[in-house]
């Protein structure tokens, strides 16, 4: 699938100006679906995880965050959402908007702004006292949405997920029956049925076969025509084939902050740190 | 049965290696048995016991021996898989013990009428083929259903606050919940006779506040383990797909642990179903046949057995057996009915 026209038309689409910042992502694509950090640091106790993430994610594209394991990808994913606040002794600076609004905000309501961030966890983890069907739709039920038509939302997301011709016969069966990859892909149908306007997605790959991968990455890409992505893997290949941008963290013993961040192509091709280009060339990490 | 496989190979399990293993456990048992015999009449052990003990030492070292044929690390596993099952059959006797003894002097006064009878026209010692416990079991099962919807909806909140909310008060909930378990029981019983049977009379509902009391700490701790036991993840997903934490604690983590907290509830009544003290000073017993919750004291099985074993006759300690019988027989049921409803929630 071509991104890059895509891409293109949802950049005229979005002219409302950026905030200002040294944002290294492209400028002025923050729109409906926008994300953008700023100045975001990360601590758990006294140890500083994370230093000064300011990045763009413009709306309807898909964002990869690359970079060796425990540089702080993850953190920082949980950050977009408010699931960091969960982990005790965390705490965390700066800010983040979405739709240009701040989410860490006093008066912002947490479990609304989460309906509109969807997030897909490493592990699959459908729940268990739950059929198949009724997994997909938990987050409407758990948030108390009405929904007229169950049927063919149940079937517009498990289609989107790639699954629904696995399990169209037992959606009545537990969740627990699947296999890991049909699991994983079960927790993204979840995730789309309360139709968020951004999905994180923390290595959703790393349990699955090619073939389950392969899947997952075409509903990725086509997720971003009206859905803004952001996924952090440690799969180059991946990285290359589903994202628009690319935002390198590394951390050198120290906190971890993004070294360079640009369109795919860019970061691939011709990125202007060599670390990058160290990194994406498997030279180390 | 021949269906269509055609192929000759039979499924196998070669881990499974029982000939050799008989082979010389067998001889082992026999080698054993004869040495305690001797032992016993040598030495000053006695009786069945003394036997037993005899026979599980020697069976020790014997086993050792024959591992030994092999080398040292097969003689060492074998007198400790010897040590493990001695443990398992030394905690096992008392039980069959209990159950047997019950049984076998409990027979004879179980008839057919025991169950559908009461006491109020039968006296203690009057032959075993008149009166029942029909008042007993209806008045246990009134006090026990009282007591467990006071305490198990208690006793799951309380988890609830210390595991779900983690409250600022929690951590004193939960070794206030842990002290609570300590209380007899007859202090229970003589802070309710205090608080609701002075001035009210016995009832069944002052019972049932007695055995709730003693009750709640026991649902409380156990619901507590199970719902930790509940993965983090499925909280995080929950909370990641937009749930507020009433929703996330009552839609996917109380559902999640439904079989533990069952178990939790069965644990509870178990821990409750046979006391007596508490029940002397709030119930009490009555030889009639009621349903009367308050008001009146009501009869219960171990009020029941407790009556019959005052009184003191053969005839009466026979009735106090078959109590016993009907109590063990009433908590099993309560067990199993318990397991399979749990077990039926995992589909």
């Amino acid at each position: 699938m071509d991104n890059s026209s895509n891409m293109e038309s949802t950049m005229d689409a979005n002219t409302q100006p950026s905030q200002q910042g040294g944002n290294p992502l492209d400028e002025g694509r923050v729109g409906t679906n926008g994300l953008q950090t700023k100045g975001v640091h990360v601590w758990f106790n006294k140890h500083h995880v994370l230093e000064d993430i300011s990045l763009d994610f413009p709306a309807n594209s898909v964002t990869g965050l690359i970079g060796p394991s425990g540089c702080g990808k993850s953190t920082f994913l949980r950050v977009l959402n408010r699931m960091h606040e969960f982990i005790p002794g965390a705490s965390m600076a700066g800010e983040v908007y979405l739709d240009g609004q701040e989410i860490y905000e006093p008066n912002v309501d947490v479990t609304a702004m989460r309906l509109k961030v969807g997030m897909v966890f490493q592990k699959p983890n459908p729940f268990p006292s739950m059929t198949i069907g009724e997994n997909v739709l938990a987050g409407l039920k758990l948030a108390n949405i009405k929904v007229k038509d169950k049927d063919s939302l149940l079937e517009e997301c498990l289609t989107r997920a790639g699954l629904w011709k696995e399990v169209k016969d037992r959606l009545k069966t537990s969740g627990g029956s699947l296999s890991g990859g049909q699991q994983q892909r079960l927790c993204i149908a979840r995730a789309l049925a309360v139709k968020p306007k951004v999905l994180l997605m923390d290595e959703p790959c790393s349990a699955l076969d090619p073939a389950s991968t392969l899947k997952v990455e075409e509903t990725i890409v086509q997720l971003s025509s009206d859905m803004t992505v952001v996924i952090v893997t440690h799969n180059m290949q991946q990285a290359a084939r589903v994202s628009d941008y690319c935002a390198f963290f590394l951390s050198d013993g120290g906190p971890g902050s993004v070294v360079e961040a640009d369109r795919t192509s860019v970061i691939f091709s011709s990125p202007s740190d060599t670390r990058t280009a160290d990194y994406v060339q498997g030279r180390f990490g | 049965m021949n269906n269509t496989i055609t192929s000759t190979v039979q499924p196998q399990r070669p881990w499974v290696n029982r000939r050799t293993s008989l082979k010389e456990t067998l001889p082992a048992i026999v080698i054993s048995a004869i040495l305690s015999f001797g032992a016993v009449n040598v030495t000053g052990l006695a009786g069945p016991l003394g036997s037993y003990l005899a026979f599980i030492l020697i069976f020790l070292v014997v086993s050792f021996l024959i591992g030994l044929r092999h080398d040292k690390v097969k003689a060492t596993d074998k007198a400790m898989t010897t040590l493990v099952f001695a443990g398992f059959f030394t905690a096992f006797i008392p039980w069959i013990s209990i159950l047997f003894t019950v049984f076998k002097r409990g027979a004879s006064a179980i008839y057919w009428g025991y169950f559908t009878h009461d006491m109020s026209v039968t006296s203690a010692d009057d032959e075993l083929n008149l009166g029942g416990l029909s008042h007993a079991i209806v008045g246990s099962g009134i006090i026990l259903l009282v007591a467990s919807a006071i305490a198990i909806p208690f006793g799951i909140i309380t988890a609830v606050y210390i595991t779900e909310i983690k409250g600022k008060l929690s951590g004193l909930v939960r070794v206030m919940v842990q002290s609570m378990s300590g209380v007899p029981s007859i202090v229970a019983g003589l802070f309710v006779y205090t608080l609701l049977v002075i001035g009210r009379g016995f009832s069944a509902v002052s019972g049932a506040v007695a055995l709730s009391i003693l009750m709640l700490p026991t649902v409380a701790r156990t619901a507590e383990e199970v719902l930790r036991l509940v993965p983090d993840d499925l909280r995080t997903s929950a909370y990641a797909l937009g749930a507020t934490q009433t929703a996330t604690t009552f839609r996917i983590v109380l559902p999640a642990a439904r079989a533990g907290l069952i178990t939790a509830s069965m644990l509870g009544m178990a821990r409750v179903a046979g006391e007596t003290a508490p029940l002397i000073m709030t119930a009490f017993y009555s030889a009639n046949f009621s349903t009367d919750f308050s008001g009146h004291p009501l009869a219960s099985l171990p009020m029941y057995i407790y009556q019959n074993f005052t009184t003191g006759t053969d005839l009466a300690l026979t009735r106090a057996w078959g109590g016993a019988a009907v109590l063990l027989g009433l908590i099993f049921i309560l067990f199993t009915t318990a397991r399979l409803a749990g077990g039926r929630a995992k589909r």
